[in-house]
């Protein structure tokens, strides 16, 4: 039988430092009056687990529970302190709402800088050139620097690259949370699309709705601790153990639309 | 509710950590996102400035003409050593290729923090890219070099040649390594970058290109051990060397008496001392790396 575990994480912990006082004159003075110079705060907290491939997680938690440290680390952009992250193939994805874009560069560009470094070759890209730009819906604005865009074009151009390479993994860390209601759609039915073809799919978001779309599977952290692993019905009420009330609200398909529109 | 089955999608690559561990060998296997990273700040650097890339040559020339009029003519230099104007602009092609690699290098990677905040890619890539850009500029400084140095009546010589090499290799190494370690301590710090402004400062003056070597070895009667360290004075000797001792009268005498003994060699040393900063640099950069996206605000 082949190994087909997708993303292993093992006893993953991050710790951030809070630096009070950065300047001399300012640490001086700090150290004077026996301050603390500085203050660490564990982002994520021995965290486990495997993930097969072609599974769709749900990562869900309040903010600052360490999910986007958590996609991170799996993406590699942060290494953690301790632990492992093992992953299989290509990854691609979008981190904490926004590619990274450079500024002064034009969309085009971009698409072509960020399709390299998601691992896509030149001719790649040039094949899927055209299917990036009316996916993003740009229009005019593909010549001009990206930091003239609106912050709900800037989202829309790095969801369209990362959803058109052929990854393995995609991570979507609140994709959602900016663009309109045509274009959330637009990219849920992206995501499913990326999620039956066999992508092993991470899907951060506060929606339950769309998580019941999307997942199979939710993970839920608590203050970087992970609180819950399981199914996603389960999973959901895990979260909203204390929110009873706003639990019953959000069960009809219309409900859902409305409740996409409130992904932040 | 939940979803259907998805399709099998079989994966052949082998479980590995997501992030690039080789370094700078990384580099070197991405070379079309180092290609588009080098387009890219070739273009973004003089954005919005109307001579554009001709500020990349205005900087240098003017450089040139005030060491020319204050070395040359103030101080007299020009009428003691031959051919001075050459001289002065060999060193000051290696001198101004070496700092503008450190100086825009350890900016790098604070300049391209929305990338390397949202991105995994090797983040060595940001100070070769910078070091490539000042290598590009390198080309057409030497064609005006060799246009001036031809009507001087200089003739390539196969051994100049070799230590021309050697001399922009030096620079380039030693460039690189520091853009490296100063790239990443510069996350960290951000008085980095100020230090290496004075750094640069130390490397102009600190390099036989606005004066002849002949004056330091005479100053210190031959005592030079100390400052023939510097590769970066190897790299403007071995530059001076290809370019400027065959633009004098008597080329074989220029190069006895304005030249150190054993060039050649001092050259070879220089170059390795250079791989070792490398070396040194990468270990620095490896290990601060793992801190450099939560520290870039």
């Amino acid at each position: 039988m082949t190994d087909r575990r997708s993303i292993i994480v093992r006893h993953v912990s991050k710790t951030f430092t809070l630096r009070y006082h950065r300047t001399l004159k300012q640490m001086s003075v700090a150290m004077m009056r026996q301050q603390d110079m500085s203050d660490s705060f564990l982002a994520v907290n021995d965290v486990s687990f495997t993930i097969q491939q072609g599974e769709s997680i749900g990562l869900m938690g309040l903010n600052g529970s360490g999910k986007s440290t958590l996609l991170k680390m799996i993406n590699g952009i942060m290494r953690p302190d301790r632990g492992k992250v093992l992953t299989r193939g290509r990854i691609a994805g979008l981190i904490a709402t926004g590619a990274g874009f450079h500024p002064q560069l034009t969309g085009r560009d971009n698409v072509y800088l960020n399709a390299a470094i998601l691992g896509m070759t030149e001719a790649e890209t040039a094949r899927k050139f055209d299917d990036i730009v009316e996916f993003a819906d740009i229009g005019r604005f593909l010549d001009s620097p990206v930091g003239h865009y609106s912050s709900g074009m800037f989202a829309r151009l790095g969801f369209a690259v990362a959803i058109h390479v052929d990854a393995d993994i995609f991570l979507a860390d609140e994709v959602l949370a900016v663009g309109d209601r045509p274009f959330k759609r637009k990219c849920l039915a992206k995501m499913q699309e990326i999620r039956d073809s066999g992508t092993t799919l991470f899907y951060v978001s506060h929606a339950t709705g769309s998580v019941r779309k999307m997942c199979d599977r939710v993970l839920v952290l608590e203050q970087g601790r992970l609180a819950f692993d399981g199914p996603v019905d389960e999973g959901i009420r895990f979260l909203h153990y204390d929110e009873d009330d706003e639990e019953n609200a959000l069960e009809t398909e219309e409900e859902l639309d409305e409740e996409m529109g409130a992904d932040i | 509710m939940s979803a259907p089955p998805p399709r099998e999608r079989a994966v052949r690559a082998p479980l590995r950590p997501p992030w690039s561990e080789q370094g700078l060998l990384e580099v070197f296997q991405h070379r079309y996102i180092l290609s588009l990273l080098v387009r890219r700040e070739i273009a973004a650097r003089y954005q919005g400035s109307v001579l554009g890339l001709l500020w990349s040559y205005v900087n240098p020339l003017s450089q040139f003409f005030i060491y020319y009029f204050v070395m040359g003519i103030l101080f007299g230099r020009a009428q003691r050593t031959e051919a001075f104007a050459i001289h002065v602009f060999a060193g000051l092609i290696v001198v101004h290729f070496f700092t503008e690699t450190m100086n825009a290098g350890t900016r790098s990677i604070v300049r391209n923090k929305s990338l390397v905040q949202k991105m995994a890619v090797p983040r060595e890539m940001f100070p070769v890219a910078s070091m490539l850009v000042s290598l590009f500029h390198v080309g057409p400084q030497v064609v005006i070099l060799l246009i001036a140095t031809t009507l001087s009546g200089w003739r390539p010589d196969p051994e100049g040649m070799v230590l021309g090499v050697i001399g922009l290799l030096i620079s380039m190494t030693l460039g690189t390594a520091l853009a490296l370690m100063f790239s990443a301590a510069n996350v960290f710090l951000r008085d980095v970058q100020n230090a290496v402004n004075v750094l640069s400062n130390f490397v102009r003056f600190g390099s036989p290109m606005m004066y002849p070597y002949v004056l330091v070895a005479k100053r210190f009667h031959g005592h030079t051990t100390l400052y023939l360290l510097n590769p970066i004075t190897e790299a403007v000797l071995d530059f001076q060397r290809a370019f400027w001792v065959g633009a004098t009268n008597h080329p074989a005498r220029t190069a006895a008496i304005d030249m150190p003994d054993n060039l050649f060699w001092l050259s070879i040393r220089a170059l390795l001392i250079s791989l070792v900063v490398l070396v040194i640099a990468q270990s620095t950069f490896s290990r601060l790396e793992r801190r450099i996206p939560e520290r870039l605000l």
